[in-house]
């Protein structure tokens, strides 16, 4: 498992006509192997931009990101950690997109399979990854299937299958939930919580809704805007506890609530100082 | 609510009752998916068109010269078909320009699906190509006739020639179209799954793109079979086209209205085939 670490990224955006957008301002962040870290902030405060460049679809103006650690797989001779910098996407990052991401002319199946048929691993090995995969997203009878005849929520199991089918060192998690009704969500989240148990995965994970941000962070970053920034970071007993115990409970509960309406506050401040700004 | 008679199987077929779900809908004016397929109307409609074609021509209303009684063309339809037209069979009449339109397709496809997509992936490509293909676009292929008539002569290879220019340029702007219409959070999420710049072609782009293609496809038919028809008309001794344009000249007006019919009936089988052919191949279109 590697480190991943984001070292003062900035991004500045020039628009054709436009004033140059400052979408991130010396941004670092570091984020030991195995973490939950959620990522919360108002529209515009960069954070899809920060998860981009964390991916290698956008490179940042200045700052660089490195994955830091030995590969689980191949045991290096030399025992220093290396730290390799990001220059485009990779198959060691991997990605959960909103929706509309996974392929729809193939079965859920070939879309799980995707990533370990591109880098032609053996087929037995692929089909007990597969199978191991699609059990525990609870989608086994479901394989043979177009992806398109699933409903969202399945859809989104398929999403992350498709990314731990291929053993990333980190996922990236771009509002997976944010197109699910409510009760589904509450659903997929226990998911995440499951899988991140399961896989031991560094999982970074984007998301509107505080109460996602807070039950699934094991580590919560909330970003400001104008220029987007980190403005506080929280370590939560959330979700760990959220293995164990009833999500529901937990949401009720009053230190939940508490955070909740804390960090709510937070982000109503900078919504109305935005909305200042525009105004004057 | 008051009990209301399920309407039968046939009524709804014939689109004369609206089937259940339309009948429990208040707004329906405005609503297209409300107005019924109307079947027993066509129906009515096709029989009133032959009956008056059958009435004008028994009551001597238009000369045979204008448009042919129903039993001249039905005799003339047995002779053709026994004897063929100008010593060549009805069937091969037909067969040529179906192979015609299918080469002229082909070879489009074979051409303008590669060049849409370099347009679509590469800006050299695309600056070097996108001049021409604009330029030509507009024009109609038939006024490419006498030009290629020029270079060509009128044998097969320029017929052929003619219906490839008239589907390259619909293939290259739908192949560009697919290309440009996939989703970019799919093939980010192909290269973040490690996939190859080839393999992203391959297996993300060239699916996307399907779709959209096929709609070229399809296109290509019904301009290629309208084309094809025109260019026969010009210069060509066998062909549906040549068949109806002889056939004027010796003011054989039964066998000009059999050629028609064949014609409107081909395109329309074109159409119905193609369709078919799209659900069967592409059942995921339109629902990425």
């Amino acid at each position: 498992m590697k480190a991943l670490n984001v070292e003062n990224v900035s991004m500045i955006f020039t628009v054709p006509g436009g004033d140059p957008v400052h979408a991130l301002k010396d941004v670092s962040l570091r984020m030991e192997p195995g973490e939950l870290v959620s990522v919360l902030g108002p529209s515009g405060c960069g954070k899809t931009t920060l998860l981009n460049i964390i991916a290698g679809f956008l490179a940042p103006t200045s700052g660089r990101i490195t994955l830091e650690g030995k590969a689980d797989s191949t045991a290096s001779v030399v025992d220093k950690p290396v730290a390799d910098v990001v220059r485009g996407p990779g198959a060691e990052r991997g990605m959960v997109f909103q929706q509309g991401a996974l392929f729809e002319w193939m079965t859920v199946e070939k879309n799980v399979s995707f990533g370990p048929r591109m880098a032609r691993k053996p087929k037995g090995e692929i089909k007990a990854t597969v199978d191991h995969l699609l059990e525990t997203v609870g989608l086994q009878d479901f394989s043979k299937k177009p992806v398109y005849q699933l409903s969202g929520g399945m859809q989104q199991r398929v999403a992350l299958a498709r990314c731990l089918a291929n053993d990333p060192e980190v996922i990236l998690m771009d509002e997976p939930l944010g197109a699910l009704d409510a009760l589904t969500r509450e659903k997929m989240q226990g998911l995440v919580l499951q899988l991140w148990e399961e896989t031991g995965k560094t999982i970074i994970l984007i998301t509107h809704s505080v109460e996602e941000a807070l039950f699934l962070g094991e580590r919560l970053i909330v970003m400001a805007p104008r220029p987007g920034r980190i403005e506080k970071e929280y370590r939560l007993p959330f979700a760990k506890r959220g293995l164990k115990e009833s999500p529901r409970e937990i949401k009720a509960s009053p230190d939940f609530i508490e955070k909740r309406e804390e960090i709510l506050s937070m982000i109503w401040e900078m919504e109305e100082e935005i909305m200042g700004q525009a105004e004057g | 609510m008051s009990e209301q008679k399920q309407p039968s199987k046939l009524a709804i077929w014939l689109g004369v009752r609206d089937n259940s779900f339309t009948r429990q809908k208040t707004v329906k004016f405005g609503d297209a998916s409300a107005v019924n397929s109307g079947r027993a109307y066509g129906i009515v409609t096709v029989a009133f068109l032959i009956f008056l074609w059958w009435l004008a021509t028994s009551q001597g209303w238009v000369k045979p010269i204008f448009w042919p009684s129903l039993d001249e063309v039905f005799t003339r339809l047995g002779k053709l078909l026994d004897e063929g037209f100008r010593n060549v069979a009805l069937w091969d009449h037909v067969s040529i320009s179906v192979y015609r339109v299918l080469s002229g397709v082909f070879y489009g496809a074979l051409i303008g699906i590669p060049l849409g997509f370099a347009m679509g992936l590469s800006s050299v490509a695309k600056g070097v190509f996108d001049p021409v293909v604009e330029f030509i676009r507009p024009i109609p292929p038939l006024a490419l006739i006498p030009l290629i008539i020029l270079w060509f002569g009128i044998d097969e290879f320029a017929k052929i020639f003619l219906l490839f220019l008239a589907s390259l340029f619909i293939m290259t702007i739908a192949a560009r179209a697919g290309v440009s219409s996939v989703r970019v959070s799919k093939v980010h999420a192909a290269y973040s799954l490690g996939a190859s710049k080839l393999q992203v072609l391959l297996r993300v782009i060239l699916p996307n793109a399907l779709p959209e293609i096929f709609t070229g496809l399809r296109t290509s038919m019904g301009v290629c079979w309208g084309t094809v028809v025109a260019a026969e008309l010009v210069a060509a001794d066998k062909g549906v086209g040549s068949m109806i344009m002889i056939a004027k000249n010796f003011l054989n007006t039964d066998i000009v209205v059999i050629g028609i019919v064949i014609i409107g009936l081909i395109g329309f089988a074109i159409e119905i085939f193609m369709r078919y052919l799209e659900r069967k191949l592409i059942p995921w279109r339109g629902k990425g």
